[in-house]
């Protein structure tokens, strides 16, 4: 169960991640892009759901990512993701509510370049009972 | 001329095992509903799932594609109201299309459409970009 004292905080993920230009042409290659210049809207995914399962499952959050569905995404992009940009991750709990036993945790990531916010995402994430 | 109501060109995307463990690899999911049949089966699926953000990737194709590139898209969202279930050997169909719902200042919105064998799989799915 999520420790519900930790609705409302904002937890900053543990290492930057740094995005390479194979990462973005593999991302393209599944989705049939052909640029590759800039990073396809929901290619972040890989880095906020890597971040959100490491701070979501520290124990004094506790939330168990073996039962876990996804129930819906939001992006916002305030400046497109290239190859080299360095990005931070920070995620903040929003609201955590229970329902028919299902915990739904909705959370919010900001990656930032060298301070600059570039993509929010929202995700809600339903760990079933 | 891009005005409300308009109702954009239909657009077929294939989904298949062999999509589903690139895209596994492409974005770091490795959850083994999306390539494992007897386990996704074990914990009560009818089969092996698509993940749904390879789902919204390839609607994302489709906004970007509308857009004139990714970097014309603003925001985008959906929620994950059904699976997209590929068996073993087949080739299944996401089916996307799309309305414009809003037109203004050099932005425009889209609600999308997202089926697959005929099950909408995508709900309040929506997208803006600049024009």
């Amino acid at each position: 169960m999520l420790n519900p004292d930790s609705v409302g905080s904002t937890f900053a993920g543990t290492d930057s991640v740094t995005v390479s230009q194979s990462e973005i042409d593999a991302f393209c290659a599944v989705i049939g892009e052909s640029n590759t210049t800039i990073a396809p809207p929901t290619f972040t995914i890989r880095i906020t759901l890597t971040q959100f399962e490491e701070i979501l499952t520290r124990p004094e959050i506790g939330l168990d990512w073996s039962r876990l569905v996804h129930g819906d995404q939001k992006f916002e992009i305030f400046s497109p993701v290239k190859a080299g940009d360095n990005l931070t991750c920070a995620a903040t709990i929003e609201s955590y509510r229970l329902a028919a036993g299902n915990e739904i945790v909705s959370v919010r990531s900001d990656l930032k370049r060298e301070g600059e916010l570039v993509i929010s995402a929202w995700s809600t994430l339903v760990v079933r009972a | 001329m891009i005005e409300v109501g308009t109702v954009l060109e239909e657009k077929v995307f294939h989904l298949d095992r062999a999509l589903l463990k690139q895209y596994a690899d492409a974005s770091g999911d490795q959850n083994p509903i999306h390539q494992n049949e007897e386990f996704a089966v074990s914990v009560g699926l009818p089969n092996v799932i698509a993940h749904g953000m390879l789902t919204m990737a390839l609607v994302g194709k489709y906004v970007s594609d509308f857009a004139g590139g990714s970097a014309n898209v603003l925001e985008y969202s959906a929620r994950f109201i059904k699976p997209v279930i590929v068996p073993a050997g087949e080739k299944v169909d996401l089916t996307v299309s799309a309305t414009v719902a809003e037109v203004q200042d050099g932005k425009v919105s889209l609600s999308l459409s997202a089926t697959s064998a005929g099950v909408k799989v995508l709900g309040m799915a929506k997208a803006v970009v600049q024009q």
